[in-house]
């Protein structure tokens, strides 16, 4: 599903022009996400807890925030204006001088890399940082398990229900010896709330079984 | 999924054009769609492969984890390193300018430094993430 709607957008994407994202979308949302969810899916099993009350609260936040999302569309310039204040900033510098100025006649690619150095250098940082936040959960747990099954799940149930997915202290505390000296480089990192969601997932799962 | 003829030969056949195309993707990045992002991620996608059709026992034996995390914490340092080498070279962080005789060809070369680690951090953390994955439901089962 989510694989359909990435080659969707890759194609919307290729629609206005915007090659470098449609590939991107293409290779990262409809390739490596759907392998990783099915990944995913096949470790968390088909079971999950019984839900015992409706999600109320949930549902609430959801259409809250989607009228306010909406709402903010609203002060939005037309679409497609040659008014509108993006092509005005510095756009029209990157497409006449970008050429002169880097020898590169991608402007995507000489924008991201030379006049955005800054940005894709924290992309790149922000990737790496998702890494050592997946490694940190699960190849950890992995080694944990493998040595005493029991107490390493134990333990981590118990720093799961106790936190209950509040942040990344939660994952924290049973840190072994080789994850206390990787640098955390920010918590903010939107990659280590997922893994922590499935682990979560998965604790409910076999437990079932 | 290793008794399965065609996948096994057809994964065999797929893989080196995928990593031909992954190449192709990040040199020709200047000139057209593509870049390091899209390249690390199709290099890995040619390993993921791998991985799915011959198990993930073969594909540590063709690319062992640490290699692996090891690039992934390379990439970071090539793209910094770069900053930090034309600090040196008397400019600003991440300024191309000095790289060489010509701003241009600094330029040329800066960006391409860049793409160079951006590559390689992506490919490490695909591989890293997809691994950690696979290889979590492969000890615990």
């Amino acid at each position: 599903m989510a694989g359909i709607y990435s080659f969707l957008s890759a194609l919307l994407f290729t629609t206005l022009d915007a090659v470098d994202v449609a590939f991107t979308e293409a290779s990262v949302g409809a390739g490596i996400s759907t392998v990783l969810m099915l990944g995913a899916l096949a470790l968390v099993g088909k079971d999950c807890k019984p839900r015992t009350r409706p999600a109320i609260l949930p549902l609430f936040v959801v259409v809250v925030t989607g009228l306010v999302l909406v709402y903010g569309t609203m002060d939005m310039p037309p679409f497609g204006n040659p008014d509108n204040p993006i092509h005005h900033h510095v756009a029209p510098r990157y497409i006449e001088d970008s050429f002169e100025e880097t020898g590169v006649p991608n402007i995507v690619t000489s924008v991201l890399a030379s006049y955005r150095g800054y940005d894709t250098m924290g992309e790149t940082t922000v990737i790496f940082t998702a890494v050592v936040g997946v490694l940190l959960l699960l190849a950890r747990g992995r080694k944990a398990s493998g040595a005493e099954p029991g107490g390493a799940r134990a333990i981590r149930e118990a720093a799961g229900g106790a936190t209950g997915g509040a942040g990344p202290v939660g994952s924290a505390p049973g840190g072994g010896p080789p994850s206390g000296g990787t640098p955390g480089r920010g918590p903010a990192g939107t990659a280590p709330g997922a893994p922590r969601q499935r682990e979560r997932e998965e604790e409910g799962g076999p437990s079932d079984e | 999924m290793s008794d399965r003829v065609i996948l096994r030969i057809g994964a065999k056949v797929l893989i080196p054009f995928i990593l031909i195309f992954a190449l192709y993707v990040q040199f020709h990045g200047d000139f057209g769609p593509g870049g390091g992002f899209q390249a690390g991620v199709i290099f890995a996608a040619a390993f993921i492969l791998y991985a799915l059709v011959y198990g993930l026992e073969n594909a540590d034996r063709v690319l062992p984890p640490t290699v692996v995390y090891v690039c992934a914490a390379v990439g970071v340092m090539i793209y910094a390193g770069t900053g930090v080498l034309t600090l040196f070279l008397g400019g600003e962080f991440l300024d191309y300018n000095v790289l060489a005789h010509a701003p241009e060809h600094g330029q040329e070369l800066g960006i391409m430094l860049v793409e160079l680690g951006v590559v390689t951090t992506v490919f490490g953390v695909m591989v890293a993430v997809f691994h950690a994955f696979a290889g979590r439901g492969r000890v615990e089962r």
